[in-house]
């Protein structure tokens, strides 16, 4: 450390370049962090954020490109280099084993031999002292993903790291655990800790980021101080245009209209030793309305999709209800002819067949209801009429592909999406249930789904939307419900709901959970 | 009672290849590698074992060779699997129908041939004690290799922190990777002593069981170390457990066909897989822990992006 060195960036990264193929992810990213700063990487999905941190922590190999650390050029080959000099990074997706304790997961990350119990209480001390308490006993797969996220900060600030990489970290947290996220970040820099912050939330980068630097297909297209922008200003220059703004025109006379679906006292045993029972949910979703469910990852939605939509039938007939109908020991097709539609949280592998043309998907999912236009006599199969159904729901969703009728899995994912949902739109379902509707979709894109799905509440259908973007649902519904742990809220009505009362309820009465007993051989 | 120790020497010689090639993939499979070629890596080590002590003229080189061979067949698996990621099932039984080929090939001119025995312990003064002398001092030196190793390796993979490193790769290599864990070079040392301890149970039995090359003298048994690897959800102590139950039956089944019993033969002779499937199903009845044992990556290749 020479004294030329003090106001020296810690980090300064110089055309930094990474191609897959023939995609280039980073295209010459210049970035800066100085020392005691928290600095926002802001961009869309897709936009190369998560690829340039990888290069940052060693996970993945620059094409060409400078990294230099206090002043000194080095190549960072793998992350255990990273660690060494002092970068710290919590990942998007955790790189968590579920199957192992709490105190084991921070013990693999950490390169010294203490022993586990020596870890176990140091990384106590550490997570009390920040006020994010943790039981390092705990199995991880049992932990929710706050709880989850706050094993990897304490990991990662057991390391002393200098820079500390946050990848979209309040994506999973309720607003009240992004508060006490936003403290911790605010003691760290104040220790003189800098922090990278990556983030597509515009508010709270301009809450606490010092600096930002925006990336937009893979180009650093500029650098700003975001206490001086506005939210829109920031969009702009994420997103390159203006985003059309999502309209809700009021929902009028809801509450005479018939009830399209219903769940009627609804529980569920947990399928396998990692997954939420779902207690008593009662719910009704009339003609002409948006119902948004909101809740962090993990406390049920998707046991509550899958026994909504029929792909885990029920013991209970009437616990779904769909028009009227007792729909709860049907599969998937039976409600589906019944005029109910589903779209899954998983695209690929869940939502559409990766490796099949979209023709054949829609086939997939449409084969019952449908079958009549699709299928013809002996069981064969009418091509024509189905790829023109296709080429019709691409033009309706504007679903930008590279060939007439490309496999699933080469289209993006903001494409995918709204191919997949225009595919239930374009039966004109009487009932909708939307998991995720816009995850990892771009900004247009999801504008496009939010507002086609308001659209088709007004026509006279229900629509179910479970969601974790808490903007998403305020944007689209009529009424938002909670889900956590398994439980249901009551639907509050738009006009009451603020994003303080929601994420009290997310956050569910009490954080703790019960400790288990594990047998080790 | 001489006839109850015999019985229980029988069952020990019957369960320990089996303990010992199920040890060895139970490894393997912790991190998260399904290597099916059991059987081919144990009939390599049989006719190694075999042939090096009956050229040499020393059980002893046998043991080393069947040791080596089982090691360097494994390792023709692991570059497949894991330098250029091929499919691990199907890799896996062309190693075993390879190595079924291959050491018939190799061991004709060991057909019909007397081969080299490894001699059991002999300790003065304490193999002669009655009924426990020949049970805890007598036996095969393989033996005591198989319960070493089973302990050996229950420490390992729950006592240390290469064995918590191993155990992570299994449940997931991604974050292993993320973390900056060496996944692929972690995976070849596993499959290589998984190819070893195949080797040794292989030289077990051309060595200790019947000292003599016959083909296809494993006769299934890397399948039901395969499987006992599993019914055993990932456990040693009870893989052990599955081994001697199975050895149990066998030689149990064995002596009742021998005593006429009026049951068909050939449901005598499937008694020892239900006895121990059931056995191994009602161990493993706590869902939870099954899963928190079962490596969430098995068998799924790791190719990190670079």
């Amino acid at each position: 450390m020479s004294a030329n060195q003090d106001d020296a960036n810690l980090l300064e990264v110089r055309g930094l370049t990474k191609t897959f193929g023939t995609l280039t992810a980073c295209d010459h990213i210049d970035l800066t962090v100085a020392k005691g700063e928290i600095h926002a990487l802001l961009g869309e999905n897709g936009a190369g954020k998560s690829t340039l941190v990888k290069m940052l922590f060693g996970t993945l190999e620059p094409n060409s490109g400078e990294i230099f650390w206090n002043g000194q050029a080095v190549t960072i080959t793998n992350p255990g280099l990273a660690k060494k000099l002092g970068i710290g990074m919590v990942f998007q997706h955790f790189s968590l084993f579920e199957a192992l304790t709490a105190a084991e997961n921070i013990a693999l990350s950490l390169d010294d031999g203490s022993p586990i119990s020596t870890i176990a209480a140091k990384a106590r001390a550490l997570s009390y002292s920040y006020g994010l308490p943790l039981d390092p006993q705990s199995l991880v797969g049992d932990l929710s993903v706050g709880e989850r996220q706050r094993i990897e900060i304490i990991r990662c600030l057991l390391q002393t790291p200098q820079l500390i990489i946050l990848d979209e970290p309040t994506s999973v947290l309720t607003p009240q655990e992004a508060d006490k996220l936003f403290e911790t970040l605010e003691r760290l820099r104040s220790e003189g800790k800098s922090i990278l912050y990556i983030s597509h939330r515009l508010e709270e980068v301009k809450r606490i980021c010092d600096r930002a630097t925006v990336l937009r297909h893979g180009k650093v297209v500029g650098h700003c101080n975001p206490r001086k922008e506005t939210a829109a200003s920031l969009a702009r220059m994420m997103v390159g245009n203006d985003v059309q703004a999502v309209v809700r025109a009021p929902a009028q006379g809801i509450e005479t209209a018939p009830p399209l679906l219903e769940i009627r006292a609804l529980s569920r045993k947990p399928a396998t030793p990692f997954s939420i029972p779902l207690k008593n949910i009662n719910l009704t979703v009339r003609a002409g309305e948006v119902i948004g469910i909101a809740g962090v990852a993990g406390n049920g939605q998707g046991e509550f999709f899958e026994s909504v939509s029929g792909e885990v039938p029920q013991q209970d007939a009437a616990s779904v209800r769909i028009r009227s109908k007792d729909a709860g020991g049907l599969s998937i097709t039976g409600r589906r002819l019944m005029g109910a539609a589903f779209v899954p949280e998983e695209r690929l592998g869940h939502g559409a067949a990766p490796r099949m043309k979209l023709s054949e998907n829609l086939l997939l999912s449409r084969h019952a209801t449908d079958g009549k236009v699709f299928v013809g006599a002996g069981g064969m199969v009418k091509s024509d009429a189905i790829y023109a159904a296709a080429q019709r729901i691409i033009k309706a969703m504007d679903v930008r592909k590279s060939a007439a009728d490309p496999e699933a899995a080469a289209l993006s994912g903001g494409n995918l999406q709204k191919f997949i949902v225009g595919r239930e739109l374009d039966r004109r379902p009487g009932v909708m249930v939307v998991n995720q509707p816009t995850w990892g979709v771009d900004a247009g894109a999801a504008a496009h789904i939010r507002q086609t799905l308001i659209e088709l509440a007004r026509s006279g259908s229900a629509v179910l939307v479970i969601s974790q973007d808490l903007d998403e649902l305020f944007e689209i519904s009529d009424a938002i419900a909670v889900m956590h742990n398994g439980e249901l809220s009551k639907p509050l009505p738009i006009a009451e709901a603020t994003f303080e009362k929601i994420g009290l309820l997310m956050g569910g009465a009490e954080p703790g959970h019960a400790e288990h007993a594990l047998e080790t051989s | 009672m001489d006839i109850t120790v015999n019985i229980l020497l029988t069952i020990a010689t019957a369960a320990t290849p089996l303990l010992i090639a199920a040890i060895g993939e139970l490894v393997v499979e912790r991190s998260g590698v399904l290597n099916l070629g059991v059987e081919g890596m144990m009939i390599m080590g049989a006719v190694g074992g075999f042939g090096a002590g009956y050229l040499t003229g020393s059980p002893w080189i046998g043991l080393l060779a069947a040791i080596a061979l089982g090691a360097v067949f494994s390792l023709l698996f692991a570059v497949m699997t894991l330098s250029l990621a091929t499919n691990q099932v199907a890799t896996g039984l062309s190693l075993t129908l390879l190595g079924l080929g291959l050491s018939g090939m190799m061991g004709t001119s060991f057909v019909g041939q007397p081969g080299a025995r490894l001699p059991n312990l002999d300790i003065p003064g304490l193999t002669a004690m009655p009924v426990i002398g020949r049970l805890l001092f007598g036996q095969d030196p393989i033996f005591y290799i198989s319960i070493a190793l089973t302990a050996a390796v229950m420490w390992f993979l729950f006592k240390t922190r290469t064995g918590l490193t191993l155990r992570s790769i299994g449940d997931s290599h991604t974050s292993a990777h993320a973390l900056g864990i060496r996944v692929i070079r972690y995976r070849y040392l596993a499959v290589i002593f998984g190819g070893a301890c195949a080797g040794l149970a292989g030289g077990h039995l051309s060595l200790v069981y019947t000292p003599q090359w016959v083909e296809n003298m494993t006769a299934g048994r890397g399948w039901i170390a395969l499987a006992l690897v599993v019914f055993a959800s990932w456990r040693p102590w009870r893989v052990l457990a599955g081994a001697y139950i199975f050895g149990a039956v066998w030689i149990g089944q064995l002596h009742a066909q021998a005593f006429g019993i009026p049951v068909p033969s050939q449901l005598l002779s499937s008694l020892p897989y239900l006895a121990t499937i059931v056995v191994l199903v009602l161990i493993s009845r706590n869902k939870r822990l099954t899963m928190m044992n079962t490596p969430a990556s098995l068998g799924q290749p790791f190719v990190p992006d670079r």
